[in-house]
């Protein structure tokens, strides 16, 4: 009996609690509504109609929308550059930024010194380098293609020819994230116990290669899985360079995805159907994420 | 071990680190060196690094009347340091409350947060446009921010960091006599600095660098960031004045790099801190 006369102040001190807590979080949970969760679901309903900007009505079309992109060539061909652009980035640059940094991790001085260099690229803006960049790959001027003529060799029109175009922002799209991606390695080799490299050494793993094998791979796990995905999706997500320097061209051979989102939905306003290839990009996402989700799961546990 | 001896190993280590280092620095050196050039020089194309004639006064004159730097570069100011404001003042009470207050609708906003990480604003902005043009408010410092005034990943971060704050201070801070929100403003806070610091960098980095919203919402330069500035800059640019080009990078590119180099050890923590999003 004297239990429940007890409960009763807490009842209402915990009803009191979660109003506080409701409080709090009220200006989020209105906010996420408004600019994440409702344009959301919006641009899914606009994906199913021939919305406009300017003009005044709209109907529902179905899936005509999705229907014209399957037989879109701009879309088509936006799809498989960007796929190639990130067959490129995502593999080089992680490569890059492990070997940078087990090489500044096994280095003694200067350390913080090829650390800064190194991460610069992630400091500075994008536009703007992609602009020095224009300015390297330059066919007549650019320093690239003058060093490259000291060897007898004729460089290409980088950014304007549309067989080398994709490589051009490759390579601008490596220097720019091998920084960013060797941190978080930096940061996974840091973790790894030293006594590791120990015992391995005592099991006999001698040599160099032994050891990364044997200790720093598989302990980098969860890290490169990480890097991974975080890659791919920025990747997937080049627009910058794109518009600053190429705009899609010459002839649509860099073409990519948020680009040619961006150029029908902003430029041409066809809303209905940009929002279309909007759902197709979120959908990418989703996969993306799903499948690190799963991975995680399954393969990089270690206890 | 032999880390200090001077082994082939250690010097082939150093070489290889020093020459990458070259290469990624090429752009910056060049960038310096072109600036100061003047466009007969850059047209020669010679490798030589130092100008023969300096002409940084004229490409950073050229540079600085075409489009007013100061502007754009307090327009991003002005939008980052909004941006940031509003994110950590609607986050925190709200990580706060899913963290260490009895609160129902917890699981169900996480499930939103992880949600809202997958929708980056490229999604997100058609219906925005839509709805920011039938409201009358495109070309406005309002427009660049407000649909940032969310952050999922801060609400994310910041509720990591919370979990770990003990209980007992929290307690404490209540039979003090403290009310919620002082006890968010003045316990919770002050012992959230590493995290808020690395989001800060995280914030301001995403932000000082985001051209594709800018692009969306802003025609008029009176509100353009440093992005979208330098690609009006490009625009009004006739031919390759490529001399007042670096001038205009140099200038832009200038104030991050600063403040990198002066706080790069926070920039790297925070960068790992919050890498999870990219």
């Amino acid at each position: 009996m004297a239990s429940i006369a007890m409960d009763m102040p807490i009842v209402a001190a915990d009803r009191r609690e979660a109003r506080i807590a409701w409080l709090l979080a009220a200006p989020a949970i209105t906010l996420l509504f408004l600019f994440i969760l409702l344009p959301t679901l919006a641009v899914i309903v606009l994906g199913f109609t021939d919305f406009e900007l300017g003009y005044g009505g709209f109907r529902f079309v179905g899936f005509e929308n999705y229907a014209e992109l399957i037989g879109d060539r701009t879309f088509r061909r936006s799809l498989w550059n960007t796929a190639v652009y990130t067959a490129i980035v995502t593999p080089v640059s992680m490569v890059l930024a492990l070997a940078i940094a087990l090489l500044i991790e096994a280095e003694t001085r200067a350390k913080a010194f090829f650390r800064t260099v190194y991460f610069l690229p992630v400091a500075s803006l994008l536009v703007a380098m992609a602009t020095v960049w224009q300015f390297l790959f330059h066919p007549t001027i650019g320093p690239i293609n003058t060093f490259l003529a000291e060897f007898g060799i004729a460089g290409p029109n980088w950014l304007g020819a549309s067989g080398t175009v994709l490589y051009g922002l490759s390579i601008i799209g490596i220097w720019q994230s091998v920084g960013f991606n060797m941190v978080l390695f930096l940061a996974g080799l840091t973790a790894i116990p030293r006594e590791l490299y120990a015992a391995a050494e005592v099991d006999g793993a001698r040599s160099w290669l032994d050891r990364f094998r044997l200790v720093t791979w598989p302990m980098l796990g969860p890290t490169t899985l990480f890097v991974t995905t975080i890659s791919i999706i920025n990747s997937v997500k080049v627009f910058e360079t794109v518009k600053t320097l190429t705009e899609g061209g010459p002839n649509k051979a860099s073409e990519v995805l948020l680009f040619t989102i961006y150029q029908e939905g902003f430029v041409y306003l066809r809303v209905g159907y940009a929002s279309a290839m909007t759902v197709f990009f979120l959908a990418i996402l989703v996969v993306l994420m799903f499948l690190q989700y799963r991975v995680l799961d399954r393969k990089v546990h270690y206890a | 071990m032999s880390a200090h001896s001077l082994s082939l190993g250690r010097i082939l280590r150093f070489a290889i680190l020093t020459l990458g280092a070259l290469i990624f620095l090429a752009p910056y050196i060049f960038m310096i060196s072109t600036a100061g050039k003047a466009q007969s020089e850059i047209f020669s194309s010679s490798l030589t690094l130092i100008p023969e004639q300096w002409s940084y006064v004229e490409n950073f004159t050229k540079a600085l009347s075409r489009v007013s730097m100061l502007t754009l570069l307090l327009n991003g100011v002005i939008v980052c340091a909004m941006i940031f404001v509003v994110q950590v003042v609607v986050a925190i009470p709200c990580a706060y409350a899913m963290a260490k207050l009895k609160f129902r609708a917890a699981r169900l906003m996480m499930v939103l947060v992880m949600l809202g990480l997958l929708v980056p604003i490229h999604a997100t902005a058609l219906p925005l446009y839509v709805a920011f043009d039938r409201l009358a408010v495109l070309n406005s410092y309002t427009a660049l921010v407000a649909p940032f005034s969310i952050s999922v990943f801060a609400i994310f971060l910041f509720l990591q960091f919370f979990r770990a704050l003990p209980d007992d201070l929290i307690q404490a801070a209540r039979l003090d006599g403290m009310s919620e929100i002082g006890i968010v403003a003045r316990v919770v806070v002050p012992n959230a600095w590493p995290a808020i610091t690395a989001f800060a960098i995280f914030s301001v980095v995403a932000h000082w660098n985001d051209l594709f919203w800018p692009l969306v919402v802003v025609s008029n330069q009176d509100y353009a960031t440093p992005p979208l500035g330098l690609l009006f800059f490009r625009a009004a640019e006739a031919g390759d004045d490529y001399g007042a080009l670096m001038a205009a990078t140099l200038i832009i590119t200038l104030p991050l790099v600063a403040a990198f180099l002066i706080a790069q050890k926070r920039f790297v923590e925070g960068i790992t801190m919050t890498g999870l999003k990219g």
